[in-house]
């Protein structure tokens, strides 16, 4: 575990130290090349921020409400037979078909818990080593004109499986 | 069984990034009942256990933090992007995309080498693991027409997958992104002491998704063989 700290701490130091360094070597105009890229990061977040005000809206509403604690309370006599927090089910479900909603589910679990808690560190490591699998599936299937895809749902739900349970263990030694 | 999103590409600086939101899936308008469930059951739920007061003013709040966590998203994005534009001008991502043919040649044994499908591939893996899904979609979708293209070519048929779009969209969806640039941003905006702290462990995760994925793509297509 504490191999794995260290590798968080150095992660990003050393990939920006990597970038920089082979820019300057490659000669590249470093300095105007990140300038304009960080435009279109402004792009991109302007172009999700619609989309985050409604699903933090949604999700907020519904926490306000307590039915998102009650859900829980239902969930959580069979979440725990596999040793799962009831209280990440509908982010596990979700995540399956939105992102978005995901993130507003996410979002809600940092204000209500704190991204530092069990649940936080659980939920940081399930985003971040699942996906949409039906929306992944629907979008490219769709655009390539496929109607039978085969074991492709079966790969995609033991690949999720594997990373929600990793997700919990690792969470639990952090 | 209609799939449909809305694409909007920004073109800035020669670069096109795609924003796509989705709005069926499986002739399902998803969000609109997700998002649309949420708000109705809120104001139900919370006036039948008096907590209405609460469900409105969570609206009006709700909005408010979007915008704030935007900002900090702002910051946090326009360094990753930047950063990305450096590595691309420097011509860290084609020497990326070069490292990694092995690995596409055993994943995708019947792509050919010199197939314009494996760069759309690398391009697609390169930026799912950089963490900027955004920028994957265009690529995958390219991807999935030059699978489909060499799937009809060897005399497949459209609307059955070929082995090489299953494996594509298993380790697609088996995630496999080395920084969780998002993560990183919600957990600096709701005051982690350590955003970037998950990282290590993220990478654990992932690889053991992506791995058990990879296990189930060899076992399949040899069980499919025999």
């Amino acid at each position: 575990m504490e191999m794995l700290m260290y590798l968080s701490d150095f992660c990003i130091p050393l990939l920006l130290f990597y970038m920089i360094g082979y820019g300057l070597v490659t000669k590249t105009d470093i300095y105007k090349e990140f300038t304009e890229g960080a435009k279109d990061g402004f792009q991109v977040t302007i172009g999700i921020l619609p989309t985050l005000i409604g699903l933090m809206t949604g999700v907020g509403m519904l926490r306000a409400s307590g039915f998102l604690e009650a859900l829980a309370g239902w969930l959580s006599p069979v979440a725990e037979l596999f040793s799962f927090p009831g209280e990440l089910v509908p982010l596990v479900v979700v995540k399956m078909f939105s992102s978005s909603a995901a993130t507003g589910l996410v979002l809600d679990i940092f204000k209500e818990y704190g991204p530092d808690s069990y649940l936080g560190q659980v939920t940081s490591l399930i985003c971040s080593s699942t996906e949409t699998v039906f929306y992944t599936m629907s979008v490219y299937f769709m655009a390539a004109g496929v109607k039978k895809t085969r074991y492709t749902l079966t790969g995609a739900l033991v690949a999720t499986v594997t990373g929600v349970a990793v997700s919990t263990i690792l969470g639990g030694m952090l | 069984m209609e799939t449909d999103w809305v694409c909007t590409f920004f073109d800035i600086g020669g670069q096109s990034i795609a924003y796509i939101e989705v709005k069926f899936i499986f002739g399902v308008p998803m969000l609109n009942f997700l998002w649309g469930g949420m708000i109705l059951i809120a104001v139900v739920y919370g006036t039948l256990t008096g907590h209405v007061k609460e469900v409105g003013n969570a609206a009006i709040d709700s909005s408010k933090e979007a915008v704030e966590l935007c900002i900090t998203m702002l910051g946090v994005m326009a360094l990753w992007t930047g950063m990305m534009k450096i590595a691309e001008a420097a011509g860290l991502t084609e020497k990326f995309r070069r490292a990694v043919r092995p690995a596409l040649r055993f994943l995708f044994p019947d792509v050919p080498e010199d197939a314009k499908a494996n760069d759309y591939i690398a391009s697609n893996l390169l930026a799912n693991i950089l963490g900027l899904g955004w920028a994957a979609t265009p690529f995958g979708l390219k991807a999935m027409a030059e699978l489909q293209k060499l799937n009809l070519a060897r005399g497949g048929k459209k609307e059955v997958a070929s082995r090489a779009m299953c494996t594509f969209l298993i380790i697609n969806i088996s995630s496999l992104q080395l920084i969780p640039v998002n993560i990183i941003a919600y957990r600096s905006q709701y005051g982690s002491v350590n955003p970037a702290e998950i990282v290590g462990p993220a990478i654990v995760a992932t690889a053991v998704s992506t791995l058990a994925a990879v296990v189930f793509v060899k076992l399949t297509e040899r069980k499919e063989k025999a």
